[in-house]
């Protein structure tokens, strides 16, 4: 299969891929890892006259943590953040990093280019809401930051602007006591998950939850969040029966959408018992236990 | 679009030779290194980035050359199937494929060596789980998997041992 043609440019500063994609309009289409745009260019399910690769920028792939604050670079892959020292105290982030697809896969996409996709089903765009990061994205208009909240707007669609690029993500170190977890079920490595869910969650002693921050994907169009979830937890005990009304209440407010890989129904029971494991793993995490949960496919 | 074909030039390293070419952008990887300098090692399975039949090293981090432009790797360094033999002696995973029946149709072959390869360099010693999990993007439908673990364990030995 082939792409439409196209004509491809690589610029050599995050300026002037911006001058660039400015310049050209609609039609013109950043190209960072490929591992979203790739295959839709050749089932041609979009023909952009322009590809700029944004792929080499310098400047772009670091993963730092800068006074308990992790800054990574738009361009870093799937495999660096999976094995980034400086992030390897935060599970939730390296689970999700290094179940990606495959290890192929992870070689080559980009936490940037996932979320710029915001595809219903990827995974960085709902991590990042168990950690409230921030994107920083360059434009035409210069520097803005956005949270991850508003910058995921619905399926397939997010707040960049015309010739936007993200450029950073960014989020706070989890405090002590704070452990997380993010599970994700799909039925081969390579395969789109079917559902996932993610819990990152902060306690005020051992059996009572201080803050938490909720997730579920592929549930929706966007990354399902549910304040009424959290309010069940915070600040109350972490029983059984409450997990279990936290589950009920974020699940009421997924959508997930019948398709190949299941119906609507059992995507909520996987949904259920995907956010119960996660939750016993991320309180067990911030209990100090090193346990290990990641992907599942069978 | 204007009416014109874009030819962009690219220098890639294969298998320690040099190419210069020009080439259209929309130039797969995959298609550069089997029709544009005739190396047919490295096979097209899916052509839809999942069964890995595709997958080659570049820069040293293994990819699925169906899913990158060739235009993508200009200036880099490649490693195909047809890299692992030297002075006519099979690499330790091409031997090891061959002696522990890993392999039926051989169809998937190239890409479970090369991503074989990729899971050595980084852990010399892999677990069964280690191994289910870097070849877990590369599809067999002949072995059922348990001799392809079983000549990846067995060439991580002798490379171990060498």
């Amino acid at each position: 299969m082939y792409p439409a043609p196209f004509r491809y440019y690589r610029p050599d500063s995050i300026e002037n891929a911006i001058q660039l994609l400015s310049e050209l309009g609609e039609g013109a289409k950043p190209l960072a890892g490929g591992q979203s745009l790739i295959p839709v260019l050749k089932l041609r399910m979009d023909e952009p006259t322009d590809l700029i690769d944004i792929g080499r920028l310098p400047g772009l792939r670091h993963i730092n943590n800068e006074n308990e604050i992790i800054r990574i670079g738009a361009l870093a892959t799937h495999a660096h953040i999976g094995k980034a020292g400086v992030i390897s105290h935060i599970p939730i982030v390296t689970d999700c990093a290094n179940g990606i697809a495959d290890a192929q896969v992870r070689s080559r996409g980009t936490i940037g280019g996932s979320i710029s996709t915001a595809d219903p089903s990827c995974d960085w765009p709902a991590l990042l809401h168990t950690l409230d990061a921030e994107v920083i994205c360059n434009g035409p208009n210069g520097k803005r930051t956005i949270n991850i909240r508003d910058f995921i707007l619905d399926s397939y669609t997010t707040a960049l602007g015309d010739a936007e690029l993200v450029t950073e993500i960014s989020f706070k170190t989890p405090q002590k006591l704070s452990g997380g977890s993010y599970i994700v079920f799909k039925k081969a490595a390579p395969a789109y998950p079917t559902v996932s869910a993610g819990i990152q969650i902060t306690l005020a002693e051992e059996d009572i939850c201080k803050d938490v921050r909720l997730v579920l994907s592929a549930a929706g169009p966007r990354p399902v969040t549910s304040d009424e979830a959290e309010a069940v937890l915070r600040g109350n005990k972490l029983t059984n029966d409450n997990l279990e009304k936290a589950a009920e209440a974020i699940i009421a407010a997924s959508d997930p959408t019948p398709d190949s890989r299941g119906s609507a129904s059992f995507k909520r029971s996987m949904l259920h018992s995907l956010f119960i494991k996660a939750a016993n793993i991320a309180i067990s995490r911030a209990r100090g236990n090193n346990i290990i949960g990641a992907h599942e496919y069978v | 679009m204007s009416e014109s074909i874009q030819l962009v030039p690219v220098s890639i390293t294969v298998n320690g030779k040099l190419y210069q070419q020009e080439i259209e952008p929309r130039l797969l990887l995959v298609e550069f290194i089997r029709e544009t300098i005739g190396l047919t090692g490295t096979h097209i399975g899916c052509d839809t980035s999942y069964c890995g039949a595709c997958t080659i090293i570049v820069d040293g981090d293994p990819v699925k050359s169906c899913t990158l432009l060739a235009v993508q790797v200009d200036g880099s360094e490649v490693l195909t199937v047809e890299g692992l033999e030297q002075d006519g002696e099979l690499h330790p995973l091409q031997q090891a494929f061959s002696q522990n029946h890993g392999l039926q149709c051989g169809y998937c072959t190239p890409g479970m060596l090369m991503s074989s390869l990729a899971l050595l360099a980084e852990n010399p010693d892999p677990d069964i789980k280690d191994i289910r999990k870097r070849l877990a993007g590369n599809v067999c439908r002949c072995t059922g998997y348990q001799n392809i673990i079983k000549s990846v364990q067995a060439a991580a030995k002798n490379l171990r041992e060498d």
